[in-house]
């Protein structure tokens, strides 16, 4: 469905990814893990069109990516949850995910999907005339999802949803991805919760300093003698 | 989404027709105390650089409070409504409608013109790329010697009260109705968060440009208004001290708040007229003003905030989605 043939970008003359490679297919959880600065988040801003490839191909459905601008990739089903989740702090959550569904038109379908969304995160429905810069930090990781989920993606990128979580919280928020992707939607995860992430994912990818180095079966690569002593912890 | 509807198929509900009428009253006493000559023509004045003010402000909120667009041009896109209007009354003849609706087009464009560019910088670096826009404009009327250039340019004075009350009141309405729309909800989400807004499918520069040209428009409008009513406009009138001054209003009243930058620039207007015969101490005590209130309410006089009025509406108390 998603498929990246070796891309290169450019942070001005840093070289940040340096000619990745990989393919999401639909339906599958895949992850990208790997240490800071390797280019996980890099790669999926470059995806959601945040970022332009400097060379390379990015295509989407087989519709070529590179030629289209943010707003457009969003209108073709691919939805980012920024990294630090970047929830608009100063309204309310409902006017949050009504921005979510910025780009539809359909307003029956957009009332479902809030009801579906308020269903899949019960909090938010509790607070949803609050101002979203007063939710909790798992709370704001859930309404920058719901958000996301409101323009109807068939691919999902979600960007360190563990970020500055307790334990419990990314529980939480990893079953939570579980169900969304049994419900149809792809996902495409970066995290630096490696273990966390290889125990949803179908299949992963291993980034070091802008390139792809192993990659495979998520549960194999949790086996292998790298990944754990590199990314597990021994 | 569904409220905006509503309330659209009730522009007649009882808010709007007691605001109407609360909006008649205020004309009409006014305009009987002119009248009758109970208030002079510096009074008059007065009122009518409140409302030309309060278009300025409002539409300044729009770009800065709304959108969170640094930006400190405004006086170049009233310099430019101004000196247009004027060209369209004086030198062509034209009627009054004409000249303040071609004085506002042109600055709209000029405001599109200048925001394509310029709406790429961020913060500070915008703030100087406008600040020095709005000089270059005031410095290309001041050679000019077919509007005037530095001697100034004579303008019959039409505007009255009646003119520049309405205009105001239909600035202040076309520009709460847009921040209101999925537009300016777009607006307030590059404000919040370009980044997110950006990966919500909202074309940010779009939004920056469009706010930039609606805002420039009732500049150019005010700017309008400010020209055929003072006999004759200068183009030192529209430095940059102008643009600051505007700028104050709103953080005065708050930055995002249409009511709040109301009140500001009433009251700064108010102030600066009736220490007008004080003129060394005028700006010490507007100075001395704006420190306390930075320390006290450093958000402006209504935050972001609007003051509300639907206590006038009780049937809607129940409704979703206030934007508080």
């Amino acid at each position: 469905m998603l498929l990246l043939n070796n891309i290169h970008v450019f942070y001005g003359a840093i070289h940040a990814l340096k000619g990745i490679s990989f393919e999401v297919n639909k339906g599958e959880i895949v992850t990208l893990i790997g240490s800071n600065g390797a280019g996980k988040s890099t790669c999926l801003k470059t995806i959601s069109g945040l970022l332009r490839p400097k060379e390379g191909a990015l295509s989407f459905k087989d519709d070529d990516l590179t030629v289209v601008d943010a707003p457009q990739i969003v209108a073709r089903g691919i939805s980012h949850v920024p990294e630090g989740r970047r929830i608009f702090a100063n309204m309310s959550v409902s006017e949050n995910l009504d921005l979510g569904a910025y780009l539809r038109k359909d307003k029956e379908g957009i009332k479902e999907d809030r009801e579906e969304i308020f269903t899949l995160f019960p909090r938010l429905k509790e607070r949803r005339r609050q101002l979203a810069g007063t939710l909790s930090g798992g709370e704001q990781q859930m309404l920058a999802m719901g958000r996301a989920l409101m323009s109807k993606p068939e691919l999902l990128l979600l960007d360190e949803p563990s970020m500055g979580l307790a334990p419990i919280l990314v529980k939480q928020i990893f079953e939570i991805i579980k169900e969304i992707n049994s419900s149809g939607t792809t996902i495409l995860l970066v995290e630096q919760n490696a273990r966390m992430a290889l125990s949803i994912a179908n299949r992963a990818y291993v980034l070091e300093t802008g390139k792809i180095v192993l990659s495979g079966n998520a549960q194999e690569l949790m086996a292998t003698e790298e990944v754990r002593k590199a990314y597990l912890g021994g | 989404m569904s409220n905006m509807k509503m309330s659209k198929l009730e522009i007649f509900n009882r808010k709007n027709v007691i605001m109407l009428f609360l909006l008649l009253l205020v004309y009409g006493i006014v305009q009987l105390l002119f009248q009758n000559q109970i208030l002079n023509k510096f009074y008059m004045m007065t009122f009518i650089l409140v409302c030309i003010y309060i278009i300025l402000a409002v539409s300044q909120n729009l770009i800065t409070g709304f959108t969170g667009q640094l930006a400190i041009g405004h006086a170049g896109f009233m310099a430019i409504g101004a000196y247009m209007s004027a060209l369209v009354t004086v030198k062509l003849d034209g009627s009054l409608i004409a000249g303040l609706i071609f004085g506002s087009i042109v600055a709209a464009f000029a405001g599109i013109l200048i925001g394509i560019p310029t709406l790429r910088l961020k913060g500070d670096y915008l703030a100087i790329a406008t600040l020095g826009l709005g000089e270059i404009v005031r410095i290309i009327f001041l050679n000019t010697d077919y509007l005037g250039g530095a001697t100034g340019f004579q303008v019959p004075k039409v505007i009255n009260w009646t003119w520049a009350f309405w205009l105001m009141v239909i600035s202040v309405v076309v520009i709460k109705n847009f921040i209101n729309s999925s537009h300016g909800r777009a607006c307030i989400a590059v404000r919040e968060n370009e980044i997110a807004a950006e990966a919500m499918g909202i074309n940010t520069t779009k939004y920056k440009v469009m706010a930039f040209a609606i805002g420039a428009l009732f500049a150019g409008l005010a700017g309008a208004i400010y020209a055929n009513y003072m006999y004759v406009i200068l183009p030192g009138t529209f430095s940059f001290l102008k643009s600051f001054e505007i700028l104050v209003m709103v953080v005065l009243g708050g930055l995002g708040s249409i009511t709040g930058c109301i009140i500001g620039a009433g009251l700064m207007t108010l102030v600066s007229a009736f220490l007008a015969n004080y003129p060394e101490m005028r700006m010490v005590i507007i100075a001395v003003l704006l420190i306390l209130l930075m320390i006290y309410r450093p958000n402006g006089l209504l935050g972001n905030k609007e003051f509300k009025f639907d206590f006038l509406n009780p049937k809607k108390k129940g409704e979703e989605n206030g934007t508080a």
